[in-house]
């Protein structure tokens, strides 16, 4: 069983490319699991074709504890025979989602979600790693690969990078390995070569580069993935390629961050950060 | 020096500290030997106090929340006081201090009962908020002669974040009783005494200033810093009455929400235990000009001392009925020297309590002709050690935040007759064949302020000193020995 977690910048489409490729990974006669680390709880929305699923936290809240749960009520099935479960939590600004991240995930692992038969397990992690809750997902005998959404914007690569500084730390302390980053696309400028270089600082590579493509909102507006929604179309062949490529990945690295300068100096190499002697010369 | 039981005591001297701390690691003994001081001659106060504990080391210290919830607002006893969080912190701090309180059960005073939040899991998760507000809604409901509430935070409500000033503000309107959220997380500060402070702030905040009184008087005072262990303050407040002072409020023992409300109208704010209450007296005499006095009711010869300080306050007709006082108790209280002072003439005592009885006991001891040869507080601060250095002698043993391996050194080498510490201390010390008794407890006994309270500590000491019960119990292996 692979255990993987998909981290990256708050809107940078985490939980579509997640949703997407497990899709594929289904389609190729892989057996899934999505937890979702989000009090939001929309990590599982286009594999079980409904708004939101019942949440652990959720229902332990109603219950009065988590022990009063059952496996089955929070563990769905849905598009090829994916299996679901949102940890859930508190509305933004009360209590302590990343508590919830934990309950929730002790819940999975004490009632045997985690079944032999499962060739992968995804967790699909709120964006901004604010707390331990949020690195539960990544610390031992959990996820043992990670991948980083992220796109060409500046706030998109700040936020990869600081991910990588949290890797590290849990790396040096257990297995946990950056195995990539997933460009997914916001036609910004030299977009394909900034990701690259990037990822090639922090000592991994760009696994894939997802193009932007409507017909992705288009089957997310239906509560489906591209794959399920339109499996003719070139955007589900992306989907399966990324699939095909983290199935074969064997290039797990601990990874090399950057500091705040050398980021800096990256951007304006590529043209997006004007140096700022010069542009003061130029004011 | 050789003691009856054939031990040899040593004297206290920087050569005996040096090596008592010499099993430390060269970082941590540095640290600590600047927390530990032998008195000399004309020596200043030069202790390091009130900083963190070194990791490893046992220390006796407690928590913020401990400081607020258990020593400042718990003895208030017409309030309800919540824990809140989960349920250990409550259970934990429910009546083991001896607060006494009069009234009524569960109209009057609520001091015996325990209200807790009791968090689980789903509280952290979601916020506990909205629980709170049930609770004191429910709280008023079963007990609809409560006269307010103070919300004592656990560690987890700081660390989730919840509002709980809002809660409070929100309540007060709801039930219109005076809420107060006392910001007391235990991981805050380094010991119990950043709690006092915390809790003092919200009394200031909350409470102080709320409410007017019209019987105002020339002769009014509040106690300060009194939390009426075993009766405590009833008897220091019954000096004061005879007096013909009038204690308007205990704080806390005792105490009541309307009394600490009006507080602002007293002429003068007598504190007794200044470690922990000290900020509100500062804070009434730069606001409302209430002038604040320090005291010692421990002991016939510090309570004449303090009974005039106070009387030099007021005029003559209190003046006056404080000579009478003095007059009054002077030969019950010789009557209490001449019995027990044969008894316990020239017995040493060594003391580690909290913020005040390390200095404020040392005259009590002196009249019964006993001599404290070691002193020191758990949590006290720079001012406390400055008080303390001219109250003792030269060659006393003086240590800051004592550990356990130091305590226990120190006793096992000075030998007293008379160990005074708390209920962590107690057992070791009374294997080790050392008479103890318990000074934040008094050990289930009490008063010991007062004129009330020198015949009972004066009992205890020579009970515990001149039990009859040591000379009869024998070691197990001795007794294997002789039956042999």
């Amino acid at each position: 069983m692979r255990q993987i977690a998909i981290y990256g910048k708050g809107g940078i489409g985490k939980s579509t490319t997640t949703q997407n490729t497990v899709a594929a990974l289904a389609e190729m006669g892989k057996k899934v699991m999505i937890v979702g680390c989000d009090p939001k709880a929309d990590s599982t929305r286009l594999i079980l074709n409904v708004k939101a699923q019942t949440t652990v936290m959720d229902l332990a809240r109603e219950r009065g504890t988590v022990e009063d749960l059952e496996l089955n009520e929070v563990l769905y099935e849905g598009f090829g025979g994916i299996r679901c479960a949102e940890s859930g939590g508190p509305e933004p600004g009360v209590g302590c989602a990343g508590r919830g991240v934990i309950t929730a995930i002790n819940f999975l692992e004490e009632q045997g979600s985690y079944t032999p038969d499962l060739d992968y397990v995804f967790y699909d992690v709120l964006g901004d790693v604010v707390c331990g809750g949020f690195a539960m997902p990544i610390r031992e005998n959990k996820a043992q690969e990670i991948y980083i959404v992220c796109s060409g914007e500046m706030m998109a690569m700040y936020a990869a990078n600081n991910i990588a500084k949290g890797i590290l730390k849990y790396a040096t302390s257990g297995s946990v390995r950056l195995a990539g980053l997933i460009c997914n696309s916001r036609n910004t400028d030299k977009e394909y070569e900034l990701i690259d270089e990037l990822a090639k600082r922090l000592g991994t590579q760009m696994i894939h580069f997802i193009p932007r493509d409507n017909e992705v909102q288009r089957a997310e507006l239906r509560r489906m993935t591209v794959i399920q929604y339109n499996d003719k179309h070139q955007q589900a062949d992306e989907y399966r390629a990324l699939a095909k490529k983290i199935n074969e990945n064997k290039k797990l690295v601990i990874p090399t961050p950057l500091t705040m300068d050398e980021l800096e100096e990256l951007l304006m190499e590529y043209g997006i950060l004007e140096d700022e002697t010069a542009a003061a010369k130029l004011g | 020096m050789v003691k009856k039981d054939g031990v040899l005591a040593e004297k206290a001297s920087d050569e005996m500290v040096e090596e008592v701390l010499s099993v430390y690691p060269e970082k941590a003994r540095k640290l600590r030997s600047k927390h530990i001081v032998v008195k000399e001659e004309g020596s200043t106060c030069a202790i390091k106090s009130n900083i963190k504990c070194v990791p490893g080391l046992m220390t006796a210290r407690g928590c913020a929340y401990a400081g607020a919830k258990g020593v400042v607002w718990g003895p208030l006893r017409d309030m309800i006081h919540i824990s809140h969080g989960p349920v250990g912190c409550g259970y934990y701090s429910w009546g083991g201090r001896r607060n006494l309180t009069s009234g009524k059960l569960g109209v009057e005073t609520f001091s015996l009962m325990q209200f807790t939040s009791d968090f689980t899991e789903a509280d952290i998760v979601y916020g506990g908020d909205k629980k709170l507000a049930k609770l004191l809604r429910e709280a008023k409901e079963l007990f609809p002669t409560v006269k307010g509430f103070s919300i004592c935070s656990e560690c987890p409500v700081g660390l989730i974040g919840d509002d709980i000033e809002s809660v409070a503000k929100n309540m007060n309107k709801e039930l219109e009783l005076p809420i107060v959220p006392v910001r007391c997380e235990g991981f805050r500060g380094i010991s119990q005494s950043l709690g006092h402070h915390i809790a003092n702030d919200a009394v200031r905040d909350w409470l102080l200033g709320k409410a007017e009184r019209n019987d105002v008087g020339p002769y009014d005072v509040s106690l300060i810093g009194d939390y009426n262990i075993g009766g405590d303050a009833w008897a220091s407040k019954k000096i004061l009455e005879e007096m013909g002072l009038n204690v308007r409020n205990v704080w806390t023992g005792d105490g009541t929400t309307e009394g600490m409300m009006a507080a602002h109208q007293v002429k003068l704010n007598l504190i007794h235990c200044y470690r922990s209450m000290n900020y509100i007296c500062r804070h009434m005499e730069e606001t409302y000009g209430i002038p604040w006095l320090e005291f010692n009711f421990f002991g016939p010869t510090k309570i004449k001392e303090s009974i005039r300080k106070i009387a030099a306050q007021f005029d003559e007709t209190i003046q006056e009925k404080a000579e009478a006082v003095i007059k009054k108790y002077e030969p019950i209280m010789q009557k209490v020297i001449d019995q027990y002072r044969p008894r316990l003439e020239g017995k040493k005592v060594m003391l580690y309590v909290g913020g005040l009885r390390p200095r404020h006991t040392i005259g009590a001891y002196e009249d019964l002709g006993m001599e404290v040869i070691g002193t020191g507080y758990e949590f006290a601060h720079k001012d406390d050690y400055e008080r303390t250095f001219p109250e003792v002698k030269d060659g006393t043993l003086i240590y800051d935040d004592a550990t356990e391996h130091e305590l226990d050194e120190f006793v096992n080498r000075l030998r007293p007759d008379l160990v005074g510490s708390g209920v962590k201390e107690k057992y070791v010390f009374e294997k080790m064949g050392i008479p103890f008794r318990q000074m934040h407890s008094w050990d289930y006994s009490g008063p010991y302020h007062g004129f009330d309270g020198f015949p009972i500590f004066a009992r205890d000491m020579d009970m515990a000193v001149n039990s009859p019960a040591r000379a009869l119990t024998k070691a197990p292996w001795k007794t294997v020995k002789e039956v042999r």
